[in-house]
């Protein structure tokens, strides 16, 4: 059984690209192109380098000590949140601008919910010296204030978009359809592991030193570079993807991806997509996604911008319906306990997203001594303003 | 060789007309059972050929008059079930050919070949189905299609490359979409000479298949200039936008005397 990508663009019976024939020739350009330049040693240097410099690779891979304590295993963290610009995004910005340089491209465009995608989209824009333009929905807009300043102060064009709910689907949407109005110049940055064939598998290439690093940690650390499980968040994927990647072929290794449920599952207020959603296309795959009986996308719900998207990306679908890997969900309030749990028990505060994760633990039983990690894709600052409604601060 | 007994709607049309003037619409727009009464209005108009949007919640290709028509038809309570019960009766009063056209996604939920039966059975000649890729209409589709007797239409772009011009034309039965430019619907046709000498190039490639020309098509003049390039050509965002939800016929009138000749 293969669990990465084949010839054809498919994981199974996910992927593809479900494209209009105007987008065609630019994904075309990149499926041609995208592994020839991945693998090129300039590339290679340029990419290794700016992690190391820019992003302050490698990021640590921590042992919570007191939170190890309170579950009897060996909690890992591996600390994305420490990256610039504050999340795990900025591997996949930084990577996708070097490809779009290498094809010729003067002009980058993105979408964002929380505004992260965005902001690492719009500093690596800022570095390179390309023009930005970021689709956000309008009611993101509102409420992430600080992240859309960021971009603006970033020098992007922030544009809102303001079809169907005006949330992260309707901002793709409004990409993709700047990207038919802008068939040659311009390349889209998509900031998860979805879309059409190749961009999940690039984006997966891209976030995998999350796990390349993590392996090499583990030896470092424990002796042993095989985890008992891994864990992280997923919204489209793409810090679960890069997380998991290294480990997906050693089945060993429980994988655990942990979707947004919302106000619980059944509330109708959700973005639990495995458990709600059915097979079908979406953003140029096909995958699993939350939709009506005739096929119309449905809103899904989570305090968590970054993971309120009804898909996820074909490769997780692959995974979730092979049973390689366990896809749980956790609620609104559990996520927010479980952040407040690592600030005051670790001095971390993580951003939401990243606290469904964390949250899970909650839920496991350990016999002692597993060693658990767990991906911190993101920092909290950005959702301080929802921490301090929640807990009254 | 095709006998006329069984040669298809499209393929007669085609053979009989220049100048062919298609026109899109959103299925349950402005009013929810709107959608018989809007194509036999727009027969006895002049239209020669119709395309039916079924409506879809994230239309990508789309611009903003046709995303908000797909929205509201989905808000009146439009889905595909309805469409086709809507459909019952449509060949005991619309004569020209039908198409229906939308995304992937409903498609497949209604699954390919009910969807495809329940097309034949209410006597709609074909789909235009742009998000779904060449390939996986070829491998899995194409025999469904052909089984029911329907057409699908592919569309091109000026950046579609000759190579896959061919095989396009190759899998076509009916007539191939050109794109005026590659843009999403709604936005005003400028023919400059890039433009030009892409409907040119189209022309000179000899393809087996007629072509319309769509994307940009507003009013008689834009429509005049298209058909100098192609078989005719299909107007959608403009004339979704001139309806009026409380004098449907009327507003469809005043639509087609533009183009009455």
């Amino acid at each position: 059984m293969s669990y990465f990508v084949n010839e054809k663009g498919y994981y199974g019976d996910f992927g593809g690209a479900y494209i209009p024939e105007m987008l065609y020739p630019n994904v075309e350009e990149l499926r041609e192109n995208y592994l020839k330049i991945i693998e090129d040693e300039d590339f290679k240097k340029e990419f290794h380098q700016l992690l190391k410099d820019y992003v302050g690779r490698p990021s640590p891979l921590y042992l919570a000590k007191r939170l190890s304590q309170k579950y009897n295993a060996n909690i890992f963290l591996k600390r994305e949140d420490l990256n610039h610009t504050g999340a795990h995004k900025i591997n996949n910005t930084i990577g996708q601008i070097l490809l779009a340089e290498r094809l010729g491209k003067k002009r980058i465009i993105a979408e964002t919910g929380a505004g992260q995608h965005g902001v690492a989209t719009a500093t690596v824009c800022a570095l390179r010296g390309l023009e930005c333009v970021v689709y956000m929905g309008e009611v993101d807009i509102k409420r992430q204030a600080p992240n859309v300043a960021r971009m603006k102060m970033l020098g992007a064009k922030v544009v809102p978009a303001t079809s169907g709910s005006k949330t992260l689907k309707d901002a793709t949407n409004e990409a993709m359809r700047d990207w038919i109005n802008n068939p040659v110049d311009t390349h889209y940055i998509i900031g998860s592991v979805v879309g059409p064939h190749p961009y999940p598998d690039m984006v997966a290439i891209f976030q995998s030193i999350i796990s390349e690093e993590t392996k090499k940690q583990l030896i470092e650390q424990t002796g042993n570079d095989q985890p008992d499980y891994v864990l992280a968040c997923v919204g489209g994927g793409s810090n679960a993807m890069g997380m998991f990647y290294h480990f997906i072929d050693d089945e060993k290794v429980k994988l655990i991806a942990v979707e947004a449920g919302g106000k619980g599952v059944d509330s109708g207020f959700s973005a639990a997509t495995t458990a709600l959603g059915k097979e079908g296309v979406l953003h140029g795959s096909r995958s699993i996604l939350m939709q009506t009986h005739d096929g119309q996308v449905v809103e899904p719900h989570s305090v968590s911008a970054g993971l309120d998207y009804p898909g996820i990306g074909p490769q997780h679908a692959h995974l979730f319906k092979t049973g390689r890997g366990s896809y749980v969900s956790i609620t609104d309030d559990e996520s927010l306990q479980a952040g407040l749990l690592l600030t005051q028990m670790e001095g971390i505060i993580p951003a939401i997203e990243s606290a469904h994760a964390l949250a899970y633990l909650e839920k496991m039983t350990f016999k002692g001594g597993e060693n658990v990690v767990i991906c911190l894709s993101g920092r909290g600052d950005k959702d301080m303003d929802t921490y301090m409604k929640y807990f009254n601060l | 060789m095709k006998s006329i007994l069984t040669m298809s709607r499209i393929t007669e049309l085609f053979e009989a007309k220049k100048n062919i003037l298609s026109i899109y619409y959103t299925a349950g727009y402005p009013n929810l059972g709107d959608t018989v009464s809007i194509a036999e209005e727009l027969e006895r108009s002049g239209a020669d050929l119709l395309e039916i949007g079924f409506p879809y919640s994230d239309p990508v290709a789309d611009g903003p008059i046709i995303q908000a028509s797909s929205k509201d038809a989905l808000d009146n309570g439009m889905d595909l079930k309805l469409l086709f019960e809507q459909l019952k009766d449509l060949r005991k009063t619309v004569s020209i050919p039908v198409l229906l056209m939308g995304y992937v996604n409903p498609m497949l939920q209604f699954g390919v070949e009910n969807f495809c039966a329940a097309c034949a059975e209410v006597g709609v000649d074909g789909c235009i189905v742009p998000d779904l890729p060449m390939i996986e209409y070829e491998e899995l589709y194409e025999p469904i299609f052909t089984k029911h007797g329907l057409s699908n239409i592919f569309l091109i772009t000026p950046q579609t490359s000759p190579q896959r011009i061919q095989k396009i034309d190759g899998l076509s039965n009916g007539f191939i979409y050109l794109l005026s430019s590659s843009a999403t619907t709604g936005q005003n046709l400028e023919v400059s000479d890039t433009t030009e000498a892409y409907f040119s190039r189209i022309a000179a490639l000899k393809l087996n298949n007629p072509t319309m020309i769509g994307f940009g098509i507003s009013s008689k003049e834009t429509f005049d200039k298209a058909c100098q390039y192609a078989n005719g050509a299909i107007i959608g965002s403009a004339f979704v936008k001139s309806l009026d939800a409380k004098n449907v016929k009327q507003s469809v009138q005043q639509f087609m005397k533009k183009f009455k000749v």
